[in-house]
């Protein structure tokens, strides 16, 4: 199996680089020009913090043990017990956690304050992310979706797109929304960087589902087999999906609004994606076709409820993220076949509606467990810390309140050296002034 | 006739056009510019490198209105680009001497 090891090695780049830089740039493209910094290092911050956290607690609580909710947060406190040749699977999952907590971000444009996420970080993590990794992921018989409840999840449609998504939802419902909204619609500000960014989640998308092969063989020759097979049905499931939802996406898109946009088209990508990554070992290619082209359509739909309902989940996390997993995890109950990874015949393929109960059922339990501990968290912050920057600051613009930085310097014709909007070294300025 | 220029707060624009629209002015032109009054720039901070951001953001908005309407157009950009703060901007009227309409070649008055 050392073919299976280094692409292991790849897979966990791969998933690293969804959320730095490939989330950061889908992101910060469609905030506007004074949020994109402060909506990229929310990415980064989190790769950073939520990374060295894992490795403390987060591995234990996944995957240690027993437990319904959580394992021992200390069984294998900062790795211990586990051997060098096991941490590739640790950076794997780490990078799981980074890029949910990351993608919650996008809820938040231009408001929420740089300290606030920086704690709200490692709180979600531990009381959300870590629990529902090992509810998902940390499977044993105890763990409440994937052992108690049996529904299935390849690589996290419940544990990383519903969670981001419900979170989301309940971080902006907690936080309220931007000055102006929804009167002023603040449209995207560099849609090339999230067309960018979507095509490289695309990429990075190959070590999050590929990657998430849990090896069920007695023998290596088992296992071989298995890796062979099956890396080829999700390799494959993951790439048609996306395909069918693009044109999902630009079709509903195109029928509602009357444009096919490339906005759309980098949306579709992404929702294909979500609702494929719980389905991907469970289905055939036709399978994710269908996935594909019901979560493009349906999302694309979803991202106007914010309008109707008064949340200003502005870059559509809940729209993409909860729908889409809602909507891939759901339909594993009517495509899954027992060909597939999980061995399960859904409704579709001669299963009875069994499936689709426990389906239901994960999806409920995600939704809730989510909704409850993100609303208890960000009521905490904002309640304490506080949760939003200051109107004024708010209409200047987050990059330079939080940051001191502005993204773009384009009045390079007001120049002398510098540019005035760009500003001048101060201790140039100083100097000058000592000359004059 | 008279030319209304205002130089304002970005995060009114849309407040002020809608103002301006109800009130029945049909068209105006818009620039995004930089400057500075009482309300001074920022400072940016590159590796360590200070750099003193000496313009704030605005909107300029220009319209040539009838005289009787100038002071219905003053009034609304004041009223509605107002926050009380520092850096809300101002106006001011100048008088215009022709206005030709391009496409007609109307003059004046019936070209606004």
């Amino acid at each position: 199996m050392d073919g299976y090891y280094a692409f292991m090695l790849v897979a966990t780049a791969l998933v690293l680089m969804m959320t730095v830089p490939a989330l950061a740039l889908f992101y910060g493209g469609m905030s506007r020009s004074k949020s994109v910094l402060n909506m990229m290092m929310m990415s980064f911050t989190a790769a950073a913090i939520v990374g060295i956290l894992y490795v403390a607690v987060g591995w234990s609580m996944g995957f240690s043990g027993d437990g319904t909710f959580f394992a021992n947060p200390f069984e294998m406190w900062w790795l211990d017990g586990v051997t060098t040749d096991g941490y590739i699977f640790v950076m794997f999952q780490m990078t799981f956690a980074i890029i949910t907590c990351a993608l919650i971000s996008g809820a938040v444009e231009g408001r929420m304050k740089f300290s606030a996420w920086v704690v709200f970080l490692p709180l979600w993590a531990l009381v959300v992310y870590f629990p529902m990794a090992h509810m998902v992921f940390g499977c044993t018989d105890d763990s409440l979706i994937c052992g108690r409840i049996g529904a299935q999840d390849y690589a996290g449609g419940t544990a990383v797109h519903i969670n981001s998504g419900v979170a989301a939802l309940m971080l902006v419902l907690v936080l309220g929304k931007r000055i102006g909204w929804p009167r002023d619609k603040m449209r995207p500000h560099n849609l090339t960087l999230t067309m960018l960014g979507a095509g490289m989640l695309w990429l990075g998308w190959y070590g999050f589902n590929v990657g998430s092969i849990v090896f069920t063989g007695a023998t290596d020759e088992e296992n071989t087999a298995q890796f062979l097979a099956e890396t080829g049905r999700t390799f494959a499931n993951t790439t048609l999906a996306t395909m069918a939802a693009i044109l999902g996406w630009l079709l509903i898109e195109r029928l509602l609004h009357g444009k096919a946009t490339s906005l759309g088209a980098a949306s579709g990508v992404v929702a294909g994606l979500v609702a494929i990554t719980p389905a991907a070992g469970a289905v055939d290619i036709e399978g994710a076709v269908a996935i594909g082209a019901i979560a493009g359509a349906v999302c694309s739909w979803a991202v106007s409820w914010k309008f109707r309902m008064g949340y200003d989940d502005s870059l559509d996390v809940v729209g993409v993220h909860l729908v889409g997993g809602v909507v891939g995890t759901v339909l594993i109950g009517l495509f899954s076949t027992s060909e597939g990874a999980g061995g399960i015949d859904g409704l579709f393929y001669g299963g009875g509606a069994g499936a689709l109960g426990d389906q239901v059922l994960g999806v409920l339990v995600a939704i809730a467990y989510s909704g409850v501990m993100t609303a208890l968290i960000a009521l905490a912050l904002k309640h304490t810390i506080g949760l939003r920057v200051s109107e004024d600051e708010e209409v200047e613009g987050i990059d330079v309140v939080a940051h001191g930085e502005s993204a773009y310097d384009l009045h390079t014709s007001m120049t002398r050296g510098g540019s005035l909007t760009a500003g001048v070294p101060a201790a140039a300025k100083a100097s000058e002034g000592a000359n004059a | 006739m008279k030319l209304v220029t205002a130089v304002i707060k970005p995060h009114k624009w849309e407040d002020v056009r809608e103002a301006l629209e109800t009130f029945g002015v049909t068209g105006m032109t818009v620039s995004e510019v930089s400057g500075y009054g009482r309300q001074k720039g920022h400072t940016e901070v590159y590796r360590g490198a200070e750099y003193d951001i000496a313009l704030v953001p605005k909107i300029r908005i220009e319209i040539v209105v009838d005289d009787g309407d100038v002071d219905d157009v003053v009034g609304i950009v004041v009223k509605t680009a107002q926050t009380g703060r520092i850096g809300d901007g101002k106006v001011w009227v100048s008088p215009v001497e022709r206005v030709v309409r391009v496409r007609t070649g109307d003059q004046d008055e019936a070209a606004i």
